[in-house]
């Protein structure tokens, strides 16, 4: 049997690399500054689902929603070996937390229709929060497994996989169709394939910037460039109520730069007699001793 | 029924409460004060009156317990079911959960079904009003949780709120809020919940559960030393296993140290890390990035050993000694133990 396989990936700002232009002067932050990246345990989610259609034969369809230029993620999907991606993007999505990412998601699901297995990264880095995956399968009623470091064995009904706990590790097998978000203990992603590389450098959603002539982007020419799917709000059916600010409980109160409280500090001389007196203090303290 | 409460989700491992979820209750026992109103224990799964004492003790006045043997172990689809009950029912206007693995494989869910708000990984909560303009008008909330959070790889401190639903939810990492001391004295009211999970639900098997013994306990003891990449080497992280040893303490690290390989995660302090409070946090050879201050900014005395006098770490540190940490660790031990004698 073949597998169809969803997978979940996000472009997110690169937050190891933030530096001081990346915030505005009143503490907020300028996402225009940052670099953006393919958020890194979706990468692991990735090639999760490549190892699968290695092994047993699969169908992958990556799905991200996001700004026009998080087709980036899709195009670097395309190089890596997914068979089909689809962009969704819409201003009504702007400023979704996580439970309208999971709304909009899960109907974008629904409309891809089959699948056995979706998976996604366990956290996206730059809110950190671990929870589009669980939320995204409750809204679609399925089962899930978090912190997946091993896929051990597939079958055409279940999978047997290995979690990450707070313990050590639980082996557990559950029923098809089921949600697993990955962590990057799980594989070392595969370098994209040069082949593929050129067959969709130009892979373009029809929402980016372009220079082609749209005649041109729907004509039958063999040469022109591969279109990533693209859905809106309307083609998802999706309630605006339920979209992006306005179906986001959560919001942004304050945001703050961090402050570093300067507490009582005191220079200890870096000599026997500083030293000593140090100690002297901890130990009549009681703090070591 | 809208209890209006206060509650903790309390996870139980292997027959015991999470040191998490007494944490949570203590908050919850603040905030719930704070507001004038009840301070509720969600409790999950086998034997659960062996419970009830110390929840009471930790600051629970109500227990609501879902006692049924398919609860045994966690398990996604079963426990969203029950929880989701319980909060329809009775209607908190807060619940808080531990941000373990289990906790934020549970909360989101929860979080989806009763389209509320969730905020990640809280590092504090307080109670406060707000207020907000749409289309010119001011519209003002009273008593709204705010849940605070570093966000953006740590570089900001964000303050959510979900005003408009209930109820606000939260998860809360563990060691980050201090279990309040308990009080024998203390009893409260259970209600025994009448749970109802059909067959259905019951799809994930656990075949093995193999249990890795962490090399260290950070919240185990009240001194922790750690090194960072000023330390240099695997080898001459000794010298910080040395100085933790003679003080009675534990070893920690930063993330570089873990990542250059000197010392294994299970060590590592901040916020990728553990959050540690212990009376005494000794830093050296760390240059004090905000990620790794967020795991231990709140330690009751700080001493930094760093070479370069304008590291940050010495903005937060209490005793600062600018030289290289080979010269001052082994003058610490040597002058240590001279003294303690
Ligand atoms: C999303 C995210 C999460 C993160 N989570 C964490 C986390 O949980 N914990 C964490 O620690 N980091 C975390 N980091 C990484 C963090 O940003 C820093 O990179 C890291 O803390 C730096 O470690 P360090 O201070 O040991 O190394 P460095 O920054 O390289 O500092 C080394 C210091 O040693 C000093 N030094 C050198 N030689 C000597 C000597 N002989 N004697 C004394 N001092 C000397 C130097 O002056 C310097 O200040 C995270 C980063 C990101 C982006
Ligand atoms: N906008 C999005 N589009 C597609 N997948 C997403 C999106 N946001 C989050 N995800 C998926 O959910 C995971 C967890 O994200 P988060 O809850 O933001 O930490 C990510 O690793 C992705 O797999």
């Amino acid at each position: 049997m073949i597998y169809n396989i969803i997978v979940l990936v996000k472009q997110v700002p690169d937050t190891k690399n933030i530096t001081v232009d990346a915030m505005k002067p009143d503490g907020t932050v300028n996402r225009a500054a940052l670099p953006t990246i393919f958020n890194p345990e979706d990468l692991n989610a990735l090639e999760e689902a490549l190892k699968i259609k290695d092994e047993y034969g699969a169908k992958i369809t990556v799905l991200t929603m996001g700004p026009p230029n998080a087709a980036d993620v899709l195009r670097q999907s395309l190089f890596l070996g997914a068979d089909d991606v689809i962009l969704l993007s819409d201003r009504k999505f702007a400023a979704a937390d996580t439970l309208a990412t999971s709304y909009a998601l899960s109907l974008a699901i629904k409309k891809i229709g089959k699948f056995d297995l979706i998976i996604g990264g366990r956290q996206a880095i730059d809110g950190d929060t671990a929870q589009v995956g669980p939320q995204t399968a409750e809204k679609l009623k399925i089962n899930q497994v978090t912190c997946v470091d091993d896929i051990v064995k597939l079958t055409n009904d279940n999978i047997t996989v290995s979690r990450t706990t707070d313990h050590g590790f639980e082996t557990l097998k559950a029923k098809l169709p089921i949600l697993l978000t990955i962590t990057s203990e799980a594989n070392i992603p595969r370098p994209p394939s040069v082949k593929k590389t050129l067959t969709y450098k130009n892979a373009i959603s029809l929402i980016e910037k372009h220079d082609y002539d749209e005649k041109y982007l729907h004509s039958n020419d063999i040469n022109k460039p591969f279109i990533i799917t693209t859905w809106n709000h309307e083609d998802i059916n999706a309630k605006i109520d339920q979209c992006g600010l306005s179906g986001s409980p959560t919001q942004v109160k304050q945001i703050k730069n961090i402050v570093l409280e300067v507490g009582e500090s005191k220079e200890i001389e870096n000599s026997d007699i500083g030293i000593k007196s140090l100690i002297s203090e901890l130990l009549s303290e009681h703090i070591i001793g | 029924m809208n209890s209006n409460e206060v509650w903790t989700y309390i996870e139980i491992h292997n027959g015991k409460i999470a040191d998490v979820s007494l944490e949570l209750l203590g908050k919850a026992q603040d905030l719930a004060k704070k507001l004038s109103v009840k301070c509720g224990a969600i409790l999950l799964g086998e034997n659960l009156n062996t419970y009830y004492e110390m929840l009471f003790q930790y600051g629970a006045d109500i227990i609501y317990s879902a006692e049924d043997s398919i609860l045994k172990k966690y398990a996604p689809l079963p426990y969203t079911k029950t929880v989701c009950e319980i909060i329809e029912k009775y209607e908190p206007q807060i619940v808080l959960y531990g941000a373990t693995v289990n906790g934020r494989d549970l909360a989101p869910r929860i979080a989806s079904k009763l389209k509320v708000g969730l905020t990640a990984d809280c590092t504090e909560l307080q109670i406060g009003d707000y207020e907000k303009k749409q289309k010119g008008k001011v519209k003002k909330y009273k008593n709204i949780l705010y849940q605070i959070r570093p966000a953006f790889g740590g570089n900001i401190i964000a303050t959510i709120v979900s005003p408009n639903h209930r109820p606000q939810m939260a998860t809360v990492r563990p060691g980050v809020m201090k279990i309040n001391k308990h009080d024998k004295s203390n009893s409260g009211k259970v209600i025994n919940i009448k749970t109802d999970i059909p067959q259905e639900l019951l799809i994930t098997e656990i075949i093995e559960i193999i249990k890795k013994e962490k090399t260290v306990d950070l919240n185990s003891s009240s001194i922790i030393v750690s090194g960072g990449m000023g330390v240099g080497s695997k080898e001459n992280f000794q010298l910080i296993h040395k100085l933790a040893k003679t003080l009675g303490g534990v070893v920690g690290a930063s993330r570089a140290a873990v990542d250059a390989g000197f010392i294994n995660s299970d060590h590592q302090v901040g916020q990728t890390g553990t959050t540690v409070q212990p009376k005494l946090y000794i830093a050296a050879g760390i240059s004090g990035q905000i990620q790794h201050i967020a795991g231990m900014s709140n330690s009751n005395r700080i001493i930094a050993i760093n070479t370069d006098k304008d590291a940050p770490i010495f903005q937060i540190a209490n005793y600062g000694i600018v030289g290289d940490l080979n010269e001052v660790i082994p003058k610490l031990i040597e002058t240590f133990k001279k003294l303690k004698k």
